[in-house]
């Protein structure tokens, strides 16, 4: 999601949108509120177009300085700095750090109503200590992607338990060499951590003000053995994610399945625009059968932060986009997320697939059917950028020299606790 | 009145320097002041379990034993070592075949050539990088990438440094010819009258007399080895072959950025800058003590 190669077109896309909006944005004056928001879906300008003209009074100017963990790390400098936006849209894995340095607002004042829209384990991932810090946007949850043209061509059956993955992956192996099940990617550990949900890891708990980390635990171990032994008999190809490399790969057919987010079809639209319609939906294989948990990448919230001029306002449009039937519906159709808000799952225009997924009807159904059943982590830490930047480098180096994935955990564990401690929180 | 004109004549150089002192101080002094400062301190969290308030404290010299300890820096300044190595004699050494090739009398087409080898020092380092990048990708490549692998543990220093070279060679062309242009052709008559061959002229004239120009090239080459960030930075996303803290500047950039440790990363910064001082310092004896040899 957060590849440097994009960032060039997302640097080029927000200059355009400021100068675009520098033209009408000097204009603001008398009772008008003007909020600045930070966000990189695909076609949000279409989104904030609508409350533009339906609120003359509180316009909101749409920029996209970078995507994911690029943007955290823009929003801490830029609060530094004092002259963060009014609003950004922030992943669940980065609110607790954003509110650990203090970047993001308690908007609890302004959301007492709009937070009776959203189921528990949703709020979850934005209330920490009672206090709410965003409006939950999308939920993610993890599933898996597969090509259904090369699975009828070499007859493989869609795997139901991680067991059947391997052994087609294995098959598809003999039969075409050339083509992978999947890739591992070591750049972006989104899917990684998804993968550690599902099997049941917890890398961040806590009780009262103390932590407990472990991501090195035993259902960890037992993921990263399991992608290990795929790798080691070369089932599986080792180049990162979101790369020009990638991008080849997943347009021409050498990668038959990706472990992806809900969010996918937008994504591959952009990723690999020949296979529109060659791609199918189906839940993530499970560790034992009939055992439906899955886990969760990415899925955001729309936060007001610190330095919002008018964090009234700001809670206010955060509430409407994700909360409004007309908001919803226009991200369902335009940026594909799956609502957030519980009665967002319920809108007419889940009935048709996405634009990518033509011949799919059901595949709303089927995000809606293994949605509840996504395990989180209980809690996200407060320095997951040194925990993601750890895996990066130190899987990255596994794949890159034979090193055992299981001792990448261990010292990703270690560098997590060493920072947080060093920071002065409490880890038993 | 020959008091205005004293004061004219001693204002007036002060007055000429004054925007250069002036920027130097903005965006040198004081950010390298508030680096020195940052570096002597650390963040601390407190109140409850996502610590809402942080402090700045006093840490003395605790950041910079951090850094002098942390061996992932140590093995960062070995691989800038590393690609230096093949940089920086390569770059030097290309640049004075070509300029010395470009000098000989019957080369046909000179200033196309030297404008063709000159382009790709103004070709931005990302860009750069960017392109070499699809040139490498086995998916992409045109120049083989799908039999090398050049992003192999060995290969990718080659890889880098090849960008380096790229992007540096034009530019160092560039001075070597300027220099050669001031040898006085007497000098070069006389040579052709005794018989001299163009290769003996380059090997036994030419060079001799570039020597100071060579000293500079080679401290130009040496600075920019040190601040190696761009090309590894944006090949990153790649391959796994790059961690991010692949070069000392990587590591700075990802401590302070990624990382969220500005006061390690400021220490690491005030040694590093330290170190390169010493380093260009001693460089430039050495060149000025070769170049008056």
């Amino acid at each position: 999601m957060k590849s440097q190669w994009r960032l060039a077109g997302v640097v080029l896309a927000g200059a355009l949108l400021v100068t675009g909006c520098g033209g009408g944005g000097a204009a603001a004056t008398g009772g008008k509120v003007d909020l600045s928001f930070w966000d990189w879906d695909p076609n949000m300008d279409q989104v904030v177009a609508i409350w533009n003209t339906a609120h003359p009074d509180i316009h909101v100017t749409l920029t996209n300085p970078a995507g994911g963990d690029q943007l955290v790390a823009k929003m801490v400098t830029a609060h530094q700095a004092g002259n963060g936006p009014d609003l950004a849209k922030v992943e669940y894995q980065s609110l607790p750090s954003l509110v650990s340095n203090g970047v993001v607002a308690d908007i609890s004042q302004y959301t007492a109503d709009t937070v009776r829209q959203f189921d528990e384990p949703t709020l979850r991932s934005t209330r920490f200590d009672g206090k709410v810090y965003g409006v939950p946007q999308d939920v993610a949850p993890l599933m898996l992607f597969y090509r259904k043209d090369i699975f009828q061509q070499y007859g493989i059956e869609v795997p139901t338990t991680w067991q059947d993955y391997a052994t087609a992956a294995a098959t598809l192996h003999q039969k075409a060499p050339a083509v992978s099940m999947t890739n591992f990617d070591a750049a972006d550990p989104g899917w990684f951590t998804g993968l550690m949900q599902q099997a049941g890891a917890d890398w961040w708990s806590a009780s009262g003000d103390t932590w407990r980390v472990d991501i090195n635990g035993s259902a960890s171990k037992k993921v990263a053995d399991y992608w290990q032994k795929l790798v080691a008999d070369g089932l599986v190809a080792k180049n990162p994610s979101f790369s020009p490399q990638w991008n080849k790969q997943m347009n021409d057919g050498s990668l038959a399945t990706w472990i992806s987010g809900a969010w996918a079809p937008a994504q591959l639209g952009g990723i690999a625009p020949a296979t529109k319609g060659k791609w199918a939906v189906a839940p993530l294989p499970a560790w034992s059968p009939g055992d439906r948990a899955t886990g969760i990448w990415g899925g955001s919230a729309t936060t007001v932060t610190a330095d919002a001029k008018h964090p009234a306002e700001a809670a206010q449009f955060a509430s409407w986009l994700n909360t409004d039937a007309e908001a919803i519906t226009a991200q369902i159709r335009q940026i594909n997320i799956y609502p957030a808000a519980t009665a967002g799952r319920s809108l007419p225009v889940l009935s048709s697939p996405p634009a990518f997924f033509p011949d799919q009807a059901n595949f709303y159904d089927l995000v809606k059917g293994v949605a509840p059943t996504a395990r989180s982590f209980s809690m996200w830490g407060p320095n997951v950028t040194v925990t993601f930047s750890g895996y990066t480098d130190r899987f990255a180096a596994a794949l890159q020299s034979g090193g055992s994935f299981g001792a990448a955990l261990d010292a990703v564990q270690s560098s997590t606790v060493a920072d947080m401690k060093k920071l002065g929180f409490a880890v038993s | 009145m020959a008091a205005t004109r004293r004061l004219r004549r001693t204002a007036l150089p002060y007055l000429l320097v004054l925007p250069a002192v002036v920027l130097f101080l903005l965006f040198v002094l004081v950010p390298g002041g508030y680096a020195l400062v940052l570096s002597f301190q650390a963040r601390k969290v407190s109140g409850g379990l996502l610590g809402s308030s942080t402090t700045q404290v006093f840490a003395g010299l605790d950041n910079y034993r951090a850094v002098l300890a942390d061996t992932e820096l140590w093995s960062g300044i070995g691989r800038m070592v590393l690609v230096g190595v093949i940089v920086i004699p390569a770059t030097v050494g290309l640049a004075l075949l070509f300029a010395l090739l470009l000098d000989v009398p019957r080369v046909r087409l000179a200033k196309v050539t030297r404008l063709a080898i000159f382009l790709p020092y103004a070709v931005p380092g990302v860009i750069a990088t960017l392109m070499w990048g699809f040139l490498y990708l086995p998916a992409t490549s045109p120049i083989g990438g799908d039999h090398v692998d050049f992003f192999s543990s060995v290969g990718v220093f080659f890889s880098v440094a090849n960008i380096s070279v790229w992007g540096a060679v034009g530019f160092n062309m560039i001075v070597l010819c300027t220099a050669l242009r001031s040898v006085p052709t007497e000098v070069h008559e006389a040579a052709r009258i005794d018989g001299c061959t163009e290769l003996g002229m380059a090997l036994r004239i030419k060079i001799p007399l570039l020597r100071p120009a060579i000293a500079m090239c080679a401290l130009f080459t040496v600075l920019g080895s040190l601040q190696l960030f761009n090309e590894p930075n944006t090949l990153k996303p790649l391959s796994n072959a790059i961690s991010s803290t692949w070069v000392p500047l990587m590591k700075i950039y990802d401590d302070a950025f990624v990382d969220s440790d500005l006061n390690h990363a400021a220490a690491t910064s005030v040694l590093f800058t330290a170190a390169a001082l010493l380093v260009s310092w001693v460089a430039s004896r050495f060149v000025q003590s070769r170049a008056a040899s």
